[in-house]
């Protein structure tokens, strides 16, 4: 793929789905308490829409978004969440990941295991997104357009 | 050749419409997947989770609960999975300074 191929046209059609699917991926992570989606879907679909303007645009053109060397940090910080979160219960005096210690004020048992599993699931969305990023950027390095 | 690959496709094909045509009714109470108790008489384990879900956690989908919190260490496990194959991609095919050292 050393030759200059770039159409316009895919790169418009890239362009108008990319943003849509985002947005999509963003609801399911945030929706998956009320309706079948989660962490691993919704990292995924992040991920389709960064490698959709990867795939139709190039590298160049893709580091607007987010850089190369950018997705690493990206999935350390949300296995780091993750963790976080369970070592938090077990330094206010529970078992590891267990929500219904976490240090948030003023909130029930209930409510607190619901924003606990809120919190994870943003963790896993971080981190699929960007280890599905940094596995394209790996395989396609210095042999894509652009 | 090629009528024999098409052969085993419809062969496949009639297996699978066949299993699923004695498939149960979905929520369908009598079955026995739904039941408290199993053949052997031992309590399932998942009707605490079918039954105590929402009261825990206050999130309709029993599925996101059984995996954020009940079994939220398989799910760490699984991340974690995912995470070592990213940085195993990092450290194969990334063509980084390598010396041939004598």
């Amino acid at each position: 793929m050393k030759d200059p191929f770039q159409s316009p046209i895919v790169l418009l059609g890239a362009r108008l789905l990319s943003p849509y699917i985002m947005v999509f991926g963003w609801y399911v992570i945030f929706h998956g308490h009320y309706s079948p989606g989660g962490g691993f879907q919704g990292g995924a679909l992040l991920a389709a829409s960064l490698l959709l303007i990867r795939v139709a645009g190039g590298s160049r053109l893709a580091e607007l978004q987010i850089r190369e060397f950018a997705t690493t940090p990206l999935a350390v910080i949300g296995v780091a969440i993750y963790f976080a979160t369970g070592l938090a219960a077990v330094a206010a005096g529970g078992y590891f990941l267990d929500y219904e210690l976490l240090p948030i004020p003023g909130m029930e048992p209930a409510w607190l295991r619901y924003t606990g599993i809120l919190i994870i699931e943003v963790g896993i969305g971080l981190a699929v997104m960007a280890i599905l990023v940094m596995i394209y950027d790996n395989m396609v390095r210095g042999e894509d357009y652009g | 050749m090629k009528a024999l690959k098409i052969l085993i496709l419809l062969f496949f094909a009639g297996i699978m419409i066949f299993a699923a045509s004695d498939l149960p009714n979905r929520g369908d109470q009598e079955n026995l997947m739904h039941a408290e108790e199993s053949i052997t008489g031992t309590v399932v384990k998942g009707t605490y989770f079918i039954q105590n879900a929402y009261r825990d956690a206050r999130t309709p989908n029993m599925v996101t609960v059984v995996l954020g919190d009940y079994r939220s260490i398989d799910t760490f496990g699984e991340q974690v999975v995912i995470y070592t194959a990213g940085l195993i991609t990092l450290l194969i095919l990334r063509k980084g300074r390598r010396r041939m050292t004598p």
